[in-house]
């Protein structure tokens, strides 16, 4: 009496199926990633419930750090250069144009601006840099920069963002928010990591009945 | 595993048959994957998924003239202030001379923030004299110290939009107040957020 023989199965399993499924989940992964751009200044911002998503495209930023300085940046290089220009007009600085086009941020007061242009890009770290006085009501250059970036964007629509840090105190906000009523700019927008409302809480409600959040 | 067949269709040749060398097409895959794979889990780390929103303020303008401010109604008054260590105080309507209506709270958990604004609002809406606008009397006034946070500013205007308050104001803290924040922050225990 033979006994019946298992047929040998062979081990091998055919791969094709699993590494088209890992490719296309890597083709999606790479089109859909946007790399951070390396910040030079390190910024972690708090969260909130707004909704609504940053603007990322010519805007002007005023980052607090989270020793409490205060960094300009202007995104489009075109109002650089005009914000640059009104500025030697006005105070007589001597800006290098060409620098201060190229410059992604400014983090210097009126006197440090000249050293601070002819660094290399590089060598621009928010943490070495002194960042723009405005703490003290009589020296906030915040305010003269932000006249100049008004007067830059006059008639034209501003996006004005604040992106702070969560340790940053509150007289550097406090000085912010002066240059910017001095300038009677009464509108801007913070920059905060999206969160969801609070179970229970009366927007969480609003939410669910499907109203729309305002801001 | 799917691999590179090298032994080849061997030199069995039939009687007057000569055959060719038969290679497998099939390649082992497995590394191929295991990149994949790799590579996958790096953009998944690297990606950045969730965009930065933006939350709004409005400042009021500062050149009104006194006379022409908005007048709260002392019943519908809740001041907040904050203080180092997120250490966070309130007072209802007016703060009193021996300022016996100081009291802490906190950003969350027990006694938290919300709770009092929320049980403020009710305040109001139960001795509201317009029933179709049950909550026009109540103001949150904000009052940031000097040795508060941003990240606790942000916390309370967040804690507006929560709350629904339709109405608050940001402003400066008084001489009094911080003397008043600076002392408790100094016995109250440091709290965590």
């Amino acid at each position: 009496m033979g006994r019946a023989k298992l047929p040998r199965k062979s081990t091998t399993i055919d791969m094709t199926a699993m590494c088209d499924v890992a490719f296309l989940l890597l083709s999606f992964f790479i089109l859909t990633t946007k790399f951070k751009p390396s910040e030079a200044i390190a910024v972690t911002t708090p969260s909130s419930v707004a909704s609504k998503v940053a603007p990322n495209k010519d805007f002007v930023l005023v980052t607090i750090d989270k020793d409490g300085k205060v960094f300009l940046t202007i995104d489009d290089k075109q109002k650089r250069e005009v914000v640059a220009n009104s500025l030697n007009n006005t105070k007589n600085l001597g800006i290098d144009v060409a620098a201060f086009k190229s410059a992604n941020f400014i983090g210097a007061p009126f006197s440090g601006l000249s050293s601070f242009l002819s660094l290399t890009e590089e060598n621009r770290k928010g943490n070495l840099l002194p960042g723009i006085p405005c703490k003290d009501s009589t020296n906030n250059e915040l305010i003269v920069w932000m006249q100049a970036v008004n007067e830059a964007y006059a008639g034209a629509k501003l996006d004005l963002l604040l992106k702070g840090d969560n340790l940053a105190k509150y007289p550097s906000f406090k000085g912010v928010l002066t240059a910017f009523k001095k300038n009677n700019i009464q509108k801007f927008q913070m920059v905060t990591n999206p969160e969801n409302a609070p179970v229970g809480s009366e927007l969480y409600k609003k939410a669910m009945s499907g109203e729309k959040q305002e801001n | 595993m799917a691999e590179l067949d090298t032994s080849g269709g061997g030199h069995k040749k039939g009687p007057g048959v000569k055959k060719g060398k038969k290679l497998s097409t099939r390649v082992d895959l497995t590394p191929m994957v295991d990149l994949g794979f790799l590579l996958i889990t790096f953009f998944i780390f690297t990606t950045t998924m969730s965009q930065p929103t933006a939350m709004k303020l409005l400042l009021p303008d500062d050149k009104v003239k006194p006379e022409e401010q908005n007048k709260a109604k002392e019943s519908g008054a809740l001041t907040i202030l904050m203080g180092a260590d997120n250490h966070i105080y309130y007072y209802e309507g007016q703060l009193k001379n021996d300022a016996s209506n100081f009291l802490s709270a906190s950003y969350n958990g027990e006694n938290s923030i919300r709770d009092v604004i929320l049980k403020k609002k009710a305040y109001v809406r139960s001795i509201a004299q317009d029933p179709n606008d049950p909550e026009h009397d109540l103001v949150v006034v904000i009052k940031p110290g000097q040795n508060c946070t941003y990240k606790n500013v942000i916390d309370i205007l967040d804690e507006m939009s929560i709350n629904v308050v339709k109405k608050f104001a940001l402003v400066d803290v008084f001489d009094i107040e911080q003397q008043l924040i600076d002392k408790s922050d100094a016995t109250a225990t440091p709290s965590s957020n």
